[in-house]
């Protein structure tokens, strides 16, 4: 332990504790900007800056430990003066189009501003400009709101491990920006959005569609069908004040059905026949001596990176589709054609945790015999926009369910929202096939949990099988190297682009930094999902009585050659950049 | 490989031949003319001269007399320098065709070249290069070697004790014991902060590592700064066996020199003496067949000024973007690819061998009691003898600027003098009896920094040489922290401002209470330094800014905006010389009648002042 003296109180605090958090513990708090726990502490923007007592000039309190017999202070007049002089140079950089940016009222650097009294930008000066990269399908970019925090550029570099953005530039020319400041659209980017996650302000936010589905709303020739991804459930009641991990469910399908939408389901059906058609697909490879492991594709930031740096072992990867594109492809085909809509007279609506979505629904495999599969993907931010736009009163709501004949889900769809979600429902179908029989075996708690690589092997029918499930890109390239090393005995390997899974997605409610230092996030939003699963009366995807209706009306068998028309799709390698 | 019985023999017969480069008295009928090859003479045309120099020689078939390439000799402002051993005859402002008559006059008829003799400032001929004023004050120790040896030639340089120093560290001294000698030498860091470099060497020997590193910084980046560039043009083997030294006592066997790719001399020089070590043996696996391993690579800089500070540095070599670590940790500790790292400058390293041939108590007597040793400074600006000078700490900047430099030209008075480049300040006139050592510097609120001493007189605006200053930390910052990144720029557009004359009384509050906190806040040196010219200026020329600012007025008449050019109509004859010449139509007047200038056009470019006989055309603060 280790004793020190913060603003004149006596602190005893763990060795290798930084200054912010013996202070934070201690009940005082100390403004922090570039500061993100487990991402990025380099204490380059200097706004936790503290002085120390015998040093030098002042210290950034985000990466400087605590020492026996430390005399901190956080708050004397100098130190307030200089962290005021640090937020105005920081303003007078920085494009001000606060009312009209998508994060305002979730701003770091509002919150700044209202904590130190900013009444004028002393130091007004020239601004850098930068043309705003709107290309892709997925991730709008405006640097001239950046703050040069480099939150990002760490996510990227040392949480994924993609290193897509990087500083360029020198001095007061320096910005983030690509590889010959291409768009992220022709580089290494996978759209996996957690970049945004990081941002403090609005220089990265996600491509929005929300006025493009208003319009749809709008035309009564439109039949609008929207379906809403198992994590965002448990996340969208953030965006009201109400606490992290709790389950809106009914209050969301409410909110939905009050905004207009002609039908809301549920994309957890979706995730049903996902399961239905990966398990028989895995089953199937097993047997018959197929491409093992085979590796799950519902993460199309994932499948991006896969495309981009495995284009070798595309054969590896499951040729589902993921569990909205499916439903998207039922609900303008079986949904259609059984309710007599005109397909190409629905509008297909996803509501993602997810950036990579977006770019997904836009691929243009996605669609069959001319129909896209999903028109539009909003983010759970986007829903609570349109939510907040429509005037609804979220939190005083009352529950309402998803519309029939699609809205019934089991427990095995609910937890594709978080890292092991997918193996452990693909389990529980795949070993009721392989032995035959209705297992009492449903939790496989070998694959649950935050680790970003967990290992397990399973004895089923008589076979050992391996299985590992990893989750962000930095893990996802650790079993892509072994099994291009033809290191790798798995049977099944299971691959979420963001690191804990949907449920802390690119698309989800963004935490401040002093949220997710505090805060297990991913955590809380996981055991939501499980609770859901735990409550549910079906737990196992194949037993989900829709689907098996919806197999027996119209699809046949799973993995069959209709299954595959509209439920399977396929790869192709890319270039990395395309400069 | 040669062992050190070897090398002992080539010192021997070499010093032998080469007894005429330090001895007058010289009993041989050889002569060497030395040309200097250092960057400025280069750009001179020193190559022609060396060049034009042997052919001649060829052709008369002249065969005792050889031709000699050196580094700096110092005395830039007479370059290009050539100097005639034994009899050390100084020869200023050769031209590639005066050589014939030189070795006509000179060598084959014994006589001198009297118009191409050096003249010190009083206009005195000078024969002798140690009767010029510019050396007198002088005691070079760094630069020993510089203006005496081919540096392209190990043999030279081992004939002047080279590697004796190395040999002595591996055969009698104890890794402690060079320890204790670079710590009682008192020798600080010579790259701009003046840390101890025994305390830097312990530190690297105490950690326990594998694999450890010894770097020598010689990013030179100081607007002006020519001292390390010089001695590794001049003498780059005295860099080569301290780093080797270095190597030995922290327990290093692979050494890197950090060098900006704009000093292709200095590293064309580095490459070849390198090369040569490696022939001999005193680079590689076992340096002088005693068994000590001590590698040198050469990583060339891209010239970012930040390069410069140590962790930026260490960054680059890594093959990473140029910005600086946060320290702690120190090198020492965890250094280049995180191992432990002893990383001295160019001239830290070039006082190594002396300190160790020559003990530390002779080091340590010379200077004073804090700053031990001598401090080369690369002397410019508005000073008669620009050029490198090497003198003992403690020297005043007055016996710098007046003694050695000569004074300041045109008979205009000092005005201020700039060290330390721009993390440094500016010293008036008041403070011209300062001793230059680390600690009076700080307190006069400039530092030592690596040795950049330029000279400014009267015409100088010294709000203009604070916004030149910002100017460079502003296109050198890495843009790594918001108060440099941001703060400077700041900086600059109020100087600016003021310089254009649309400054007011807040900016000047402005900019100091910015300029205060930059200096607390700021990541790495570049950045807590940079506010110094401006904090130097505010105190000590407060009142050029206020002029700037409130009366709208620059005294140097030098920022364009705050000054006008006029015509004195009594002195005027109306020769219209000055409407000829000037290139915007801005004079109009009568032949023979007084001229007039149009304000609204004038581009102060003061070609009209230039061009009047009469000297009727002046500058006049508004």
């Amino acid at each position: 332990m280790v004793n020190l003296i913060i603003d004149g109180k006596p602190i005893k605090v763990e060795e290798h504790t930084t200054i912010l958090e013996a202070a934070r513990q201690n009940g005082i708090d100390i403004p922090t900007l570039c500061f993100l726990k487990g991402v990025n502490a380099m204490g380059d923007c200097r706004m936790c800056i503290v002085e120390i007592e015998g040093r030098r000039g002042f210290v950034p309190s985000c990466i400087q430990t605590a020492e026996e017999g430390m005399v901190v202070r956080t708050n004397s007049p100098e130190i307030l003066e200089a962290r005021k002089i640090i937020l105005d140079l920081i303003l007078s950089n920085h494009h001000q189009d606060c009312l009209t940016c998508t994060r305002n009222g979730n701003c770091e650097l509002q919150d700044l501003c209202v904590k130190f009294n900013v009444k004028k930008i002393e130091y007004k000066g020239e601004m850098t400009e930068h043309e705003i990269d709107d290309k892709s399908p997925a991730i709008v970019r405006d640097f001239n709101k950046c703050l040069l925090c480099r939150r990002c550029v760490a996510t990227c570099k040392n949480v994924q491990k993609i290193g897509a953005i990087d500083c360029t530039e020198r001095g007061f020319n320096s910005c983030v920006s690509t590889t010959y400041d291409s768009s992220l659209n022709d580089v290494d980017c996978t759209f996996c959005g957690q970049c945004i996650e990081a941002c403090p302000c609005g220089a990265l936010k996600e491509k929005e569609y929300t006025d493009d589905v208003w319009e749809k709303l709008k035309d009564p020739d439109v039949y609008t069908v929207v379906q809403t991804a198992p994590a965002v459930r448990v996340a969208i009641g953030e965006e009201f004040g109400m606490p992290i991990g709790t389950n809106a469910k009914g209050k969301m399908v409410t909110a939905l059905k009050n905004i207009g939408f002609d039908k809301v389901f549920d994309t957890n059906t979706g995730a049903d026949f996902t399961i239905m058609e990966e398990a028989t697909e895995f089953v199937e490879r097993l047997q018959n001596g197929g491409t093992l492991p085979m590796i799950t594709s519902c993460s199309p930031g994932w499948v991006r990176f896969a495309e981009k740096n495995y284009p070798d072992l595309l054969g590896h990867l499951s040729s589902c589709k993921s569990p909205h594109q499916m439903f998207g492809a039922i609900i303008k085909s079986y949904f259609a054609q059984k309710y007599e809509i005109p397909a190409e007279k629905i509008c297909v609506v996803s509501v993602m945790p997810c950036i990579a979505k977006k770019y997904e629904a836009s691929r243009e495999e996605m669609e069959v015999d001319g129909l896209r599969d999903v028109d539009y993907v909003i983010t759970t931010r986007e829903l609570a926009r349109m939510i907040k736009q429509a005037n609804i009163d979220f939190v005083n709501l009352e529950d309402g369910n998803f519309d029939d004949p699609m809205g019934e889900a089991t427990g095995a769809g609910a937890i594709f929202g978080t890292t092991g979600g997918v193996m452990e429902a693909a389990l529980r179908t795949a070993a009721d096939v392989l032995e035959g029989k209705d297992l009492q075996k449903i939790e496989y708690e070998q694959v649950r949990g935050e680790k970003g690589i967990k290992e397990a092997t399973l004895n089923i029918a008589g076979k050992e099988l391996k299985i590992v499930v990893a989750s962000g890109l930095a893990n996802a390239r650790k079993i892509m190297d072994q099994i291009k090393a033809g290191k790798a005995d798995y049977h099944f390997v299971e691959i979420m682009a963001c690191p804990g899974g949907c449920v802390v997605g690119g698309g989800q409610p963004i935490k401040n930094s002093k949220t997710r230092a505090t805060v297990d996030v991913r955590k809380l939003r996981a055991d939501a999902l499980y609770s859901i699963d735990e409550a549910s009366t079906i737990r196992k995807s194949h037993e989900n009585p829709a689907l098996k209706q919806i197999y027996k009306e119209f699809f046949g068998k799973p993995g069959e050659e209709k299954a595959h028309k509209y439920l399977h799709t396929h790869y192709t390698p890319k270039a990395k950049y395309n400069i | 490989m040669k062992t050190f019985e070897e090398i002992q023999k080539i010192r021997e017969e070499t010093r032998k031949l080469l007894d005429l480069r330090v001895n007058t008295k010289a009993d041989t009928r050889e002569k060497h003319i030395l040309v200097c090859h250092g960057t400025g003479c280069t750009s001179s045309k020193s190559p022609k001269i060396i060049e034009n120099f042997r052919r001649i020689l060829e052709e008369k078939g002249i065969t005792n007399v050889r031709v000699i390439q050196t580094g700096c000799f110092g005395l830039c402002a007479k370059g290009p320098i050539v100097i005639i051993r034994p009899e050390d005859t100084f020869y200023a402002h050769v031209k590639p065709e005066d050589c014939e008559e030189i070795i006509n006059t000179h060598i084959i008829e014994g006589k001198k070249v009297e118009r191409l003799l050096c003249k010190d400032i009083d206009g005195r001929v000078v024969e002798r290069l140690d009767e010029l004023n510019f050396y007198k004050k002088q005691k070079r120790i760094a630069l020993k070697n510089c203006g005496v040896i081919d540096p392209e030639n190990i043999d030279e340089y081992i004939a002047f004790d080279g590697y004796k120093a190395l040999y002595k560290v591996l055969t009698e001294m104890s890794r402690e014991d060079v320890i204790k000698c670079v710590t009682d030498s008192g020798l600080r860091g010579r790259g701009g902060a003046g840390f101890p470099t025994g305390k830097k060497w312990q530190f690297t020997y105490i950690e326990e590592s594998e694999q450890k590193y010894v770097v020598c910084n010689a990013d030179e980046g100081d607007p002006g700064a020519f001292m390390d560039r010089s001695i590794l043009e001049g003498d780059p083997h005295s860099i080569i066996e301290s780093m080797a030294i270095a190597g030995y006592t922290i327990g290093a066997n692979q050494g890197y020199i950090y060098v900006r790719a704009e000093y292709p001399i200095a590293v064309h020089r580095l490459r070849v003496a390198i090369e040569q070590a490696r022939e001999y043996g005193l680079l590689g696996d076992n340096i002088f067949g005693i068994g000590f391993k001590f590698n040198l690579d050469i990583r060339l800089g891209a010239g970012a000024f930040v390069c410069g500070e140590e962790t930026a540095l260490l960054e680059s070599i890594e093959g990473k973007r140029g910005q600086p670590r946060l320290k702690p940790p120190y090198p020492a500790h965890m250094g280049l690819f995180g191992k432990p790292t002893l990383i001295n400058n160019v001239e830290t390293y070039a006082n190594i061998t002396r300190i160790i041939l020559n003990g530390a108590e002779w080091y340590a007597s010379i200077g004073t009691e804090k700053s031990k040793g001598t401090k080369v400074f690369a002397l410019g600006g508005n000073v008669n003898n620009v050029g490198l000078v090497e003198v003992p700490m403690g020297t005043t900047l007055r016996e710098i600027v007046f003694d050695i430099g000569g004074g300041i030209p045109n008979g205009r008075a000092f005005k201020a003098a700039q060290t330390g480049g721009p993390s440094g300040g500016c010293i008036p006139a008041e403070n011209l009896d300062t001793p230059i050592d680390y600690e009076s510097l700080a307190q006069i609120g400039s530092m030592m920094g690596s040795g950049g001493l330029i000279v400014m007189d009267e015409t100088k605006c010294m709000v203009d040489i604070a916004r030149f200053y910002l100017d460079f930390t502003v296109s050198e910052s890495c843009g790594k922290c918001t108060p440099c990144r941001i703060g400077t720029k700041r900086m600059l557009e109020i100087l600016t401002r003021m310089c254009e004359g649309n400054g007011t009384l807040e900016d000047i509050d402005k900019l100091e209470k910015l300029a205060v906190n930059i200096k607390k806040t700021s990541v790495c040196g570049l950045g807590q330094t940079a506010p110094n010219p401006v904090l130097s200026t505010l105190r000590y020329f407060k009142d050029e800014y206020l002029e700037h600012v409130k009366d709208k007025k620059c005294r140097a008449g030098y920022c364009k905006n705050l000054c006008s050019i006029v015509i004195d109509k009594d002195k005027c004859k109306g020769c219209h010389l000055c409407a000829k010449n000037c290139p915007v139509n801005a004079i109009k007047g009568e032949i023979k009648q007084p001229h007039e200038i149009d304000q609204t056009k004038c581009i102060k470019c003061n070609t009209c002042a230039d061009k009047c006989p009469f000297k009727a055309i002046y500058k006049a603060t508004i």
